[in-house]
């Protein structure tokens, strides 16, 4: 499923290729590039900037097919690759549509820098493809506008399988070397949908079974992981990404984790109540869940193999919804114990209970990543819900939806930098991404009814 | 009630059935053997629901079309809440008298509820929701052998409609009958 890249890209040929591509091209273009290169690039000198105070503008034109077969490669992999790259609002991405003015370049060396600089842009990607029967040799390079020098160069080789996940490669490099952003380009969401319109066989009729699905952060290459025909539902990550834990009726409520590359499902909580709303602790070990084991919906950790159960609330009302700590030592969970449901913060050892919001009704939270350190979760604003964020260092609440629909479920991107969530703003309920501050919404389910996603690393 | 009892074995008298447990039959047909009493009808002493089935045909039904048309009638909720009220009691009693007459029905209370809750606290309310059924229930002198819950949360919503008619229906407990 993975593909596997035997690139020969590295650090190292990155830096080489800054020295080699401007003695390259001073080899062929003397007259024009008569500066030879510095003997020890700094980072300052790879990283493009833009003018002061506006992001870098970069242009991706269509990656250039080596050969015909290569020709819908390319043109995936360059637009992917934009989208990408707007994604983390690092850069402006100049429009696709707007490059009719400058002449297409065949090799690097044609590359028609005064143009681009016409157009605006500061940096430019330039790369080809070639396919070789089942494979796929993708050669890309970012060149300064400004200097005409490739301030990153890589090759990747491997199979057509999922051309994207160049692009999506390509981008994260990109991002990690140009702004020391960890980008999420190669991340995933998993999520519970009932698109396969198959009834839950059973005592009761007209019931839609829901499976597990993942699919790329951007909504492509959605796959099913649960084949049950029951219902399915609230999947999470493991924190290597390679498994996901949900909760599956057999007919029972029980808590499965399905191991995505081994082909295995295991099942932890070997029918002990219900369970339900399995969370991984950020270090893979223990797993968070709620339980109705000993009567009452209460908050329990385990170990990923079933084994050490700790009871980590005890109250009388309904305690639900856990989500680890990034150091893994607490719990934030909701619970109804004043009246309405409500965030609480919680030791992973049970200790030191305290409440978190003061909302009509919150529930679901999800604790960011480092370095933010703030919890998002679903708020009651009106008929509906809204997803808000609660900053734990300055005690503080902010919203992020504002009425479009109602929104629940909020997840974060394993960067702290976006939130996916449910909606049904779009009509039936759909998986969409949002800033961590409000903007850029963007819808990635369209087919069936798709809730509760959850963010892989 | 013995007469009822009697009426049902006089239609259909000779099909083997599973012993009941002796704590969970009424005492009044455990006494009354089945002897075919002529005509005298007495007045259905349960408040049992709206399109009522006659008990020979419950005896006699699939599974399956038991739970089409359920003779065990959903018990409703209010807003948020998990607690039966008197309503929602003498539906649960009413059930219990049904599944005190037949003493081999294994029932699945399930708790749902409606579409205004969010889908992961609505989990443990209908988890809620189905318990305090259930306790009601061993209460009443069913066995909790015969019991067991589930929580569907708001993903089977009875009505799919969006107004109050159709979250009253949804907040519920819905008894489904798993074997007999």
């Amino acid at each position: 499923m993975r593909m596997r890249f035997l690139g020969v890209g590295s650090w190292a040929l990155g830096v080489l290729a800054v020295a080699g591509a401007a003695a390259f091209a001073g080899a062929r273009q003397a007259p024009q590039q008569p500066a030879p290169a510095p003997q020890q690039p700094s980072e300052i000198a790879v990283v493009i900037s833009g003018d002061p105070g506006t992001p870098p503008r970069y242009a991706i034109p269509d990656f250039v097919a080596l050969n015909p077969e290569a020709a819908e490669v390319a043109k995936t992999v360059a637009q992917v690759l934009w989208d990408d790259l707007a994604f983390e609002r690092e850069f402006y991405l100049i429009p696709r549509d707007t490059y009719s003015t400058v002449p297409a370049a065949r090799t690097a060396d044609q590359i028609n820098f005064n143009s681009w600089r016409e157009l605006g842009a500061d940096g430019v990607i330039f790369g080809t493809v070639q396919r070789m029967g089942a494979n796929v040799r993708v050669e890309v390079r970012l060149f300064n506008v400004r200097t005409r020098q490739a301030v990153f160069s890589k090759e990747y080789t491997g199979t057509d399988a999922n051309p994207r996940l160049y692009a999506h490669t390509i981008a994260d490099e990109i991002h990690q070397q140009q702004r020391n952003l960890r980008g999420v380009a190669r991340t995933r969401l998993t999520f519970a949908s009932d698109r396969n319109r198959e009834r839950v066989a059973g005592p009761v009729e007209n019931r839609d079974v829901k499976e597990i699905y993942i699919a790329d952060y951007d909504g492509a290459n959605s796959r099913r992981v649960t084949t049950s025909r029951q219902l399915n539902i609230n999947p999470s990550w493991s924190p290597d990404a390679r498994a996901v834990a949900y909760t599956s009726y057999v007919p029972v409520p029980d808590i499965f984790i399905s191991y995505l590359y081994r082909g295995v499902r295991e099942n932890p909580t070997k029918r002990q109540g219900s369970n339900f709303l399995p969370v991984f602790s950020p270090d893979g070990t223990r797993m968070a869940f709620m339980s109705n084991r000993d009567g009452n919906p209460e908050i329990y950790a385990m170990n990923v193999d079933g084994s050490g159960v700790r009871r980590i609330t005890n109250h009388p009302a309904g305690d639900s919804s856990p989500t680890w700590s990034p150091t893994g030592t607490q719990i934030a969970f909701t619970s109804d114990r004043s009246g309405t449901p409500q965030i609480y913060i919680v030791g992973a050892d049970g200790l030191n209970l305290r409440r978190l919001t003061n909302e009509s009704y919150a529930d679901r939270p999800t604790w960011s990543p480092a370095p933010f350190n703030e919890i998002a979760f679903a708020a009651r604003t009106g008929p509906g819900y809204d997803i808000k964020i609660f900053d734990l260092a300055s005690g503080m609440t902010r919203q992020i939806t504002f009425g479009e629909g109602t929104n629940e479920s909020p997840a974060y991107a394993p960067n702290g930098r976006h939130i996916a969530f449910s909606s049904t703003r779009a009509g039936r309920w759909q998986i969409f991404t949002i800033g961590r501050d409000g903007r850029l919404v963007k819808q990635l389910t369209r087919d069936g009814n798709n809730t509760t996603p959850a963010w892989s690393n | 009630m013995t007469s009822l009892a009697a009426g049902c074995a006089r239609r259909q008298p000779p099909i083997a059935r599973p012993v009941p447990p002796a704590t969970a039959t009424p005492p009044a047909v455990t006494a009354a053997p089945p002897a075919p009493r002529p005509t005298e009808r007495i007045e259905d002493p349960l408040p049992v629901p709206a399109e009522p089935l006659s008990e020979d045909s419950i005896a006699n039904r699939l599974l399956d079309d038991l739970n089409r048309q359920s003779p065990l009638k959903p018990a409703f909720f209010g807003l948020d809440s998990a607690d039966l009220d008197d309503r929602g009691r003498a539906v649960v009693a009413a059930n219990a008298e049904l599944l005190k007459k037949f003493p081999t029905w294994m029932i699945l209370i399930e708790g749902h509820c409606d579409e205004r809750g969010t889908a992961e606290y609505n989990l443990a309310l209908g988890e809620r929701r189905a318990a305090a059924v259930m306790t009601y229930l061993v209460s009443l002198g069913i066995s909790p052998n015969r019991l067991r819950t589930v929580s569907y949360g708001k993903e089977f919503p009875f009505d799919p409609g969006h107004d109050e008619s159709a979250w009253g229906k949804n907040r519920r407990a819905q008894f489904v009958i798993t074997a007999r």
